[in-house]
């Protein structure tokens, strides 16, 4: 039945994630950057869905729900910041925000 | 109730009090705590000396507490009243009290009236712990103390340049001394594992091995060159007359009666440690003493300021001190201890008398004639002169004559020479100074002389009885009660006394005679040349010696310069280059690598993202490929 071999997952996987990598580093925008990281999240759930069907162990599966709960919780501190900077800053371009510059 | 902690607590307390209210209370309120305190110790004292001849021992012990405990060492801050420190109490406290009856009248309307009696209890309560700590390293830390009062009151008018730097030359050559006197401390100990002097002369009387009994010279060496430093006796006696720059009770006090003597007191202490090492007593310390007693002498005879020829007729006592012990005759040395004490505190006195008179003049050029507006002080000082000129019967004389008896039978006859002369020098030294000073014209006549108030007279007119009839308690005649009073401390001395009387020579009438005709004979000299002429240059030879046979100018040339010299290249060059570079130079060069290193911090977040992934693809390379 499953004529997509395992491989095809995994590859899948690194492409996403890369995706996922090259969104928080070259945009600005601050919504798109926090879409990114959600995109490496799955990615790397992805991966460990995968490697849990190859190994036939459900460690992979039960990490993944893990890893949803902190994103859920990690969505709602990210969008919290990002509406006070917007609130503080009129904007949402992400260098624009540097007082830590040392 | 134990009398002894009481001595040294008196002074200490009404100094602490002192210290803290004594600058609002009045000054006659201030001079009667300060002077009763001292009473006080005095009368504690006599209630200790008591009870020292009631024990059986022969001492009494207060142990405060329990102050050092590492491994082997065990030090106790103890206190110990036997018949040595009971002599040295009552001198201390007696003559000091008579000192602070009179500092009450001399120093009226200084400012820091307070401040000096502060000083002068503490000086009193350190000096009473020195005499009384029963191991060597209580002894220390009262030696220390009596070193500090001594800088605190050399320097008491600090505002005047020469005082400030006499008190420093005080303290640093003291220094010297002690740094030695430390040394043997420590040497003591590691060689006889104890510090107390009980268990000292215990463990020496007790077959001590012989790796023991060579160290002890080592020793005894050390100690003695902590002595110099205190005593002021060659090579370190050079900050005692700057020391007269001090108010003169103080001179009176620290530098003639009690002190100054605490390194004869300490070779006394440590007797049997001496004992044992006999070539260190008759090869260093006697020709030390003997030496300086003559050097001082001379040096003396050409000095211009009244308060420096007592100043180095105060060396030159101390010399004779070191010479009796030197030649094994520790009581006669204690014996002058105690009449020095006596007669050195009255010409001191008298002349801090003169000084007041005289609005603070005291070069023997400019003072003459006294003796008319000031008969009390001219009397005290005329015994005071007698009884350093060694006549009988004034306490100097029983002392002084002791010394010489010893030094003769002890079979060292140039020791017994030197000291022979050195009292027809002294003899006449003193006559000047008095004849200078009281007799004659006055030199300026605008002075108008007073004499002193009650309370300086009654302490000259005490010291004076006791210049005068104090020699007694050492009278052979009267059976040498003084010397009997000690006998139990000193053992030694039986043999010395042996071998004199094998040795035969001139009997002991001869000596006295001798020495009596040698002192008349320097006073008759001095008053040839000094009763009617008063300008008598001293040529030639006596203004070498009066510039101290160019010694002073030898330190100052070859340590004093080279060390300034040092000192002022350091601080212009090194200091700022190397020290300060060297500290200025390490924060300068973290405040660099600072700037550039902040420069990483950014604040982009999106910087830090990469430098994360950076990171990560790094670690991770590093795991896959090794």
């Amino acid at each position: 039945m499953s004529a997509v071999p395992l491989q095809a997952y995994v590859i899948l996987s690194a492409v996403l994630f890369s995706i996922g990598v090259a969104g928080v580093l070259l945009r600005r925008t601050a919504l798109i950057l926090f879409m990114s990281i959600e995109l490496m999240l799955n990615a790397v759930n992805l991966a460990f869905v995968t490697f849990a069907r190859m190994h036939g162990n459900l460690s992979g599966q039960l990490i993944v729900f893990f890893v949803l709960v902190v994103a859920a919780v990690e969505v709602v501190v990210g969008l919290a910041l990002i509406v006070g900077i917007f609130r503080s800053r009129e904007t949402v371009d992400i260098d624009a925000v540097d007082a830590l510059r040392g | 109730m134990n009398a002894v902690p009481w001595i040294v607590g008196f002074p200490l307390a009404s100094s602490v009090l002192l210290g803290l209210v004594g600058a609002r209370l009045g000054e006659r309120t201030v001079g009667a705590i300060a002077s009763l305190s001292v009473l006080a110790a005095f009368a504690a004292g006599l209630v200790g000396w008591s009870g020292v001849s009631a024990t059986e021992s022969g001492a009494i012990r207060a142990v405060l507490f329990e102050w050092i405990t590492v491994a082997d060492l065990r030090v106790a801050a103890a206190l110990q009243l036997d018949r040595l420190s009971a002599l040295l109490v009552l001198v201390v406290t007696g003559v000091g009290f008579l000192i602070h009856v009179y500092s009450t009248e001399y120093m009226r309307g200084e400012d820091g009236y307070a401040r000096y009696f502060t000083y002068l209890n503490l000086f009193t309560a350190s000096m009473l712990l020195l005499v009384l700590g029963a191991n060597v390293l209580v002894m220390f830390v009262g030696w220390e103390l009596v070193g500090l009062c001594s800088y605190l009151l050399i320097g008491f008018w600090f505002e005047r340049p020469a005082a400030a730097a006499a008190g420093r030359k005080a303290f640093v050559v003291n220094r010297i001394g002690d740094a030695a006197f430390l040394l043997g401390i420590c040497l003591l100990f590691v060689t006889l594992g104890t510090l107390d002097f009980a268990e000292i002369s215990r463990a020496l009387g007790d077959h001590p091995q012989q790796a023991v009994l060579a160290t002890l010279p080592a020793i005894a060496l050390l100690l003695f060159v902590g002595a110099t430093g205190k005593s002021a006796q060659l090579p370190l006696h050079v900050w005692l007359p700057d020391a007269m720059e001090g108010p003169t009770p103080v001179s009176a006090l620290i530098h003639a009666a009690t002190m100054v003597t605490a390194g004869v007191y300490m070779i006394a202490r440590l007797w049997p440690l001496f004992a044992a090492a006999p070539g260190v007593l008759t090869g260093v310390v006697a020709v030390v003493g003997a030496a300086t007693a003559l050097f001082a002498a001379t040096v003396a005879i050409g000095q211009n300021d009244l308060k420096r020829v007592l100043a180095w007729s105060t060396i030159s006592q101390l010399g004779y001190m070191f010479m009796a012990l030197g030649v094994g005759a520790a009581t006669s040395g204690l014996f002058h201890l105690t009449t020095h004490a006596f007669f050195k505190a009255l010409l001191f006195l008298a002349a801090g008398s003169v000084m007041h008179a005289m609005h603070g003049v005291i070069d023997l050029r400019r003072l003459g004639g006294l003796r008319h507006a000031m008969p009390v002080t001219f009397a005290g000082f005329a015994i005071g002169a007698i009884a350093l000129s060694g006549v009988p019967p004034f306490a100097g004389f029983w002392s002084k004559d002791e010394i010489l008896h010893a030094a003769y039978a002890s079979g060292q006859v140039p020791l017994w020479i030197v000291g022979t002369i050195t009292a027809g020098v002294t003899a006449f030294y003193i006559t000047r100074a008095a004849l200078l000073t009281f007799t004659g014209t006055p030199a300026d006549r605008k002075a108008h002389p007073h004499e002193a108030g009650p309370a300086m007279k009654i302490a000259m007119i005490l010291l004076a009885v006791l210049s005068a009839a104090g020699g007694l308690i050492g009278a052979k005649f009267l059976g040498a009660p003084f010397e009997h009073y000690l006998e139990l401390m000193f053992h030694a001395e039986a043999h010395a006394e042996a071998a004199n009387h094998a040795a035969g020579g001139l009997s002991e009438g001869a000596l006295i005679a001798i020495s009596i005709v040698v002192a008349v004979l320097g006073i008759a000299f001095a008053w040839s040349l000094f009763n009617r002429r008063r300008n008598v240059t001293l040529g030639g030879l006596a203004a070498l010696a009066a510039r101290q046979w160019g010694l002073e100018d030898l330190y100052r040339a070859a340590i004093v310069r080279p060390l300034e010299a040092l000192a002022i290249a350091l601080a212009g060059r090194f200091d700022p280059g190397v020290i300060d570079g060297a500290a200025n130079g390490i924060g300068a060069a973290f405040v660099g690598a600072g700037a550039r290193v902040r420069a990483w911090q950014s604040g982009y977040v999106r910087r830090y993202a990469a430098g994360v992934l950076v990171s990560a693809i790094l670690v991770l390379g590093y795991w896959l490929l090794r």
